[in-house]
């Protein structure tokens, strides 16, 4: 494909809670992903950073924030922000100016530090915001996921063990991984102990704030031949298509979905990686690995019928059989996903670009997934506009 | 006596036996909105600006379901001690979507299954500055309904 880039580098900082700044995590990942791309800063001439809201002025121009960090160079910056899905956005800018051919080598970075608890609207009497009017009358974050997990168990049968399997299966594939904020493994008899928050939820089966960062350095091919990396894995397609109206998921912050009187119902999820897998001239049964958005446990088996890694309302018998576990058929967050790593806004779609990475090169240690030769994300930002990358070599 | 409890969101419904939520319907594509729109329509193939407020269905059919086990954060208002409630997202035919409210006090999630047939209703919630309360809409399983 000739709209193809290399990821010639990776870092990531460790997720937690580490009380630093996010620009702390940043240049930690960026110093390990230039380290690993083995070039120097100087060669960089587009920095892509995805923005973190919570962190004030140097969150709104992270793309400036990281490149002072890192050494002013006279690169230029873009800064992206598109909630979870701001990192992808973040590396779409970056491609595109290097297939524009304005620039040969790119670092693509994401950090965010998180507040405790439940994430609040911002405070006064705001009734034209519908993230106000929600939180005011009792529809908090974990009510969208325990909605979807609902009509999972309603429709296709799926049941809490099913979802506390997803649990268990996560905490063991990141039990070895070095990133990630929980190595612990569980069994599903600690899942069902756990508090419920949302019903059918329990608090471990949905995922947790966390700090952390995440880099990448892309390339041209030609670049990366130059350097001898010819061979680096590569990003074959980026998607982060918006819904088409009349979208048919209630999504946050929204308290409705759009009416379908004159126009059919969409489902956003399912069309996002539709324009990926066209893109990359791939389908779903190439798929080696997918690393998803499992924000709650339920919605991993969403993404694996939105990905068509199964038909749909089949994801619960996949990962009953194990096809979904390391070893499997096809592997389904391999890295622990948000289960293990908890949310880093935007990093955490870097961080899968990232795992893809690691796992097409054969370092993935422990958990590496044998033969993996195409790896595919998904990731959702607010209103229900996301992103998916694939990754292949 | 109810006529002085406020609603918690000015012109978002109607009050009394029958309530209805109040939303707008774009005059040229006939589309549905809640919240009401008023700016200009979302479907990408109309550019009208023109819209009647009209009241929405107040019945509908249960597409899922779950509830709150802990308090939520501000601007939400919890009786002390805090009640988990329930929350319904329910299908409305006519409109074709789906709207979000929470369920009225005294229904769990063990009352509920998909399919049922919800009414809209109105119930005083707490408030910070109105220690009458004030109203909000929720949905309740119609007469015989509750599993
Ligand atoms: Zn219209």
């Amino acid at each position: 494909m000739s709209g193809e880039i290399a990821v010639i580098g990776v870092g990531m900082h460790p997720w937690g809670k580490w009380g630093r700044s996010f620009v702390d995590y940043g240049v930690a990942a960026a110093q390990e992903a230039l380290a690993d791309a083995g070039i120097p800063w100087r060669d960089v001439r587009f920095v892509s950073g995805a923005a973190t809201m919570r962190c004030g002025y140097p969150g709104y121009v992270a793309g400036a924030t990281f490149a002072q960090a890192l050494g002013w160079q006279g690169a230029e910056v873009n800064t992206s922000y598109a909630a979870c899905a701001s990192g992808s956005q973040a590396l779409a800018a970056a491609r595109s100016k290097i297939l524009a051919g304005q620039a040969e080598v790119a670092l693509v970075i994401g950090a965010d530090t998180t507040p405790k608890g439940f994430l609040a609207p911002a405070k006064g009497h705001r009734p034209d915001d519908p993230d106000w009017v929600r939180f005011r009358v009792g529809i908090t974050n974990p009510t969208y996921f325990a909605l979807y997990a609902r009509r999972r168990m309603e429709i296709y049968g799926d049941t809490q063990d099913d979802f506390a399997a997803v649990k268990v299966k996560n905490a063991e594939h990141g039990f070895t991984n070095p990133k990630a904020r929980y190595r612990k493994t569980f069994t599903a008899e600690d899942v069902a102990a756990s508090a419920m928050v949302a019903d059918p939820l329990r608090l471990m089966d949905i995922c947790a704030t966390s700090d952390g960062g995440a880099a990448l350095i892309v390339c041209s091919l030609d670049y990366a031949r130059r350097i001898g990396k010819a061979n680096a894995p590569r990003i074959a397609a980026i998607s982060t298509v918006t819904p088409t109206f009349a979208s048919s998921v209630i999504e946050m912050p929204d308290l409705a979905t759009d009416s379908a009187v004159v126009a059919d119902a969409q489902s956003f999820r399912a069309a996002l990686p539709m324009k990926a897998y066209e893109e990359a001239g791939i389908g779903p049964e190439d798929v080696s690995m997918a690393e998803v958005y499992d924000l709650s446990t339920a919605l991993e088996l969403d993404w694996m019928e939105d990905l068509r890694l199964c038909g749909r309302g089949e994801a619960a018998a996949m990962l009953r059989e194990g096809a979904t576990k390391i070893g499997g058929r096809l592997p389904v967050n391999p890295s622990g996903g948000l289960a293990c790593f908890g949310e880093a806004v935007p990093a955490q779609a870097l961080a899968q670009v990232c795992e893809l990475t690691w796992q097409l090169r054969g370092q993935s240690g422990q958990r590496q997934v044998e033969g993996a030769k195409v790896g595919i994300t998904a990731n959702q930002g607010l209103f229900g506009h996301g992103s998916s990358v694939i990754v292949t070599r | 006596m109810s006529e002085a409890i406020k609603p918690v969101l000015d012109g978002w419904f109607t009050t009394g036996d029958k309530p209805h939520l109040l939303g707008s319907q774009c005059a040229n594509c006939k589309t549905y909105y809640f919240p009401k729109l008023e700016s200009f329509c979302r479907n990408p193939d109309c550019d009208s600006s023109q819209f009647a407020i009209v009241e929405l269905s107040r019945t509908g059919t249960l597409w899922s379901f779950t509830n709150a086990c802990y308090k939520p954060p501000e601007p939400y208002v919890a009786a002390e001690p805090f009640e988990p409630y329930a929350i319904a997202a329910v299908e409305l035919a006519k409109e074709k979507m789906v709207v979000l409210g929470q369920v009225v006090t005294g229904v769990g999630v063990e009352q509920l299954k998909a399919g049922l047939k919800m009414e809209l209703v109105v119930e005083t919630v707490p408030d910070a500055d109105d220690p009458a309360g004030k109203l909000v809409w929720k949905w309740k399983p119609m007469a015989g309904e509750a599993a």
